[in-house]
């Protein structure tokens, strides 16, 4: 079966409190950003959602402050969480914030606001709610796409 | 000051959302589709029931759904649970209409749906759904 094979595969587990760390940096950050309409603030946005969802989660800014500060203070155990959901939805927070990016440096205020809205929706669901994107997304997106 | 507002209200409708995803999250409902086959799972049926697992990937809940049904029917001999990637169904997944992952249907054992629950399903549902009534 698929899904065995793919988890023998072994993929990368990760602490799967620092994607909800993350959220909820990431949606101080973007109502921030809302607020003060701060281009400077969408683009550090940018810069995390750019390394976490084409690099690694963990090796973005807001990922080393878990690891780094967050972590060593919480200690426990955990069940580890597949990295590539959360990398997934770094990525989908990277079209938003490339395009909230373009907004602020064109002044189109709207191509601001509505994907900024967007991401911190994307977020609060995230941090509040444990919300899993891909689950929701994932599976809709290889309907519309794939044969 | 609109900003603001515009915020709280985003926040507002956003958090109704997330309760009501809450709530309704794993709970057993009835459906009506097409019968399912062997073939199109690519496994057998269990004599009485079927526990199908649609599952993508890289799904956190979808891992504790598996422990979780594979803990219920584990002292079961005419239960069976079978966990199938969505990604590499998706014809299955279109004509029973599955949208995210997990999702898991109760089938019986001619492949017809009798219940399905959106989400990590919780244990007293299943137990309850897949317990006999004629005892």
């Amino acid at each position: 079966m698929t899904t065995k094979e793919k988890s023998a595969q072994l993929p990368e587990l990760i602490d799967p409190r620092g994607p909800r760390v993350t959220a909820s940096i990431t949606l101080i950050v973007l109502i921030s950003a809302f607020l003060t309409h701060s281009t400077i603030l969408v683009v550090v946005q940018l810069i995390q959602f750019t390394i976490g969802g084409f690099v690694s989660p963990k090796k973005a800014p807001y990922g080393l402050i878990y690891r780094k500060l967050v972590q060593p203070r919480l200690g426990g155990s955990f069940i580890g969480e597949d990295i590539r959901g959360p990398q997934f939805a770094q990525k989908v927070g990277f079209l938003f914030a490339a395009l909230a990016t373009i907004g602020a440096f064109t002044k189109v205020d709207l191509l601001f606001t509505i994907p900024v809205v967007f991401a911190i929706i994307a977020a609060f669901l995230n941090a509040v709610f444990d919300y899993c994107l891909g689950c929701q997304i994932y599976l809709l997106l290889q309907r519309a796409t794939k044969r | 000051m609109r900003n603001l507002l515009t915020l709280v209200i985003v926040l507002l409708l956003s958090s109704a959302y997330g309760i009501w995803f809450r709530k309704t999250r794993g709970t057993m409902k009835a459906h009506s589709n097409p019968a399912v086959t062997e073939e199109e799972i690519g496994d057998s049926f269990g004599s009485r029931l079927t526990l199908l697992q649609f599952s993508s990937a890289f799904c956190t809940p979808c891992r504790a759904t598996r422990a979780l049904l594979g803990d219920i029917t584990k002292g079961l001999s005419d239960v069976k649970h079978v966990d199938i990637d969505a990604e590499s169904h998706l014809e299955l997944v279109r004509k029973l209409d599955i949208r995210s992952t997990p999702t898991t249907l109760i089938l019986d054992s001619r492949g017809v749906e009798v219940g399905r629950a959106v989400g990590a399903p919780k244990r007293e549902q299943v137990v309850d759904a897949i317990t006999p009534m004629d005892i």
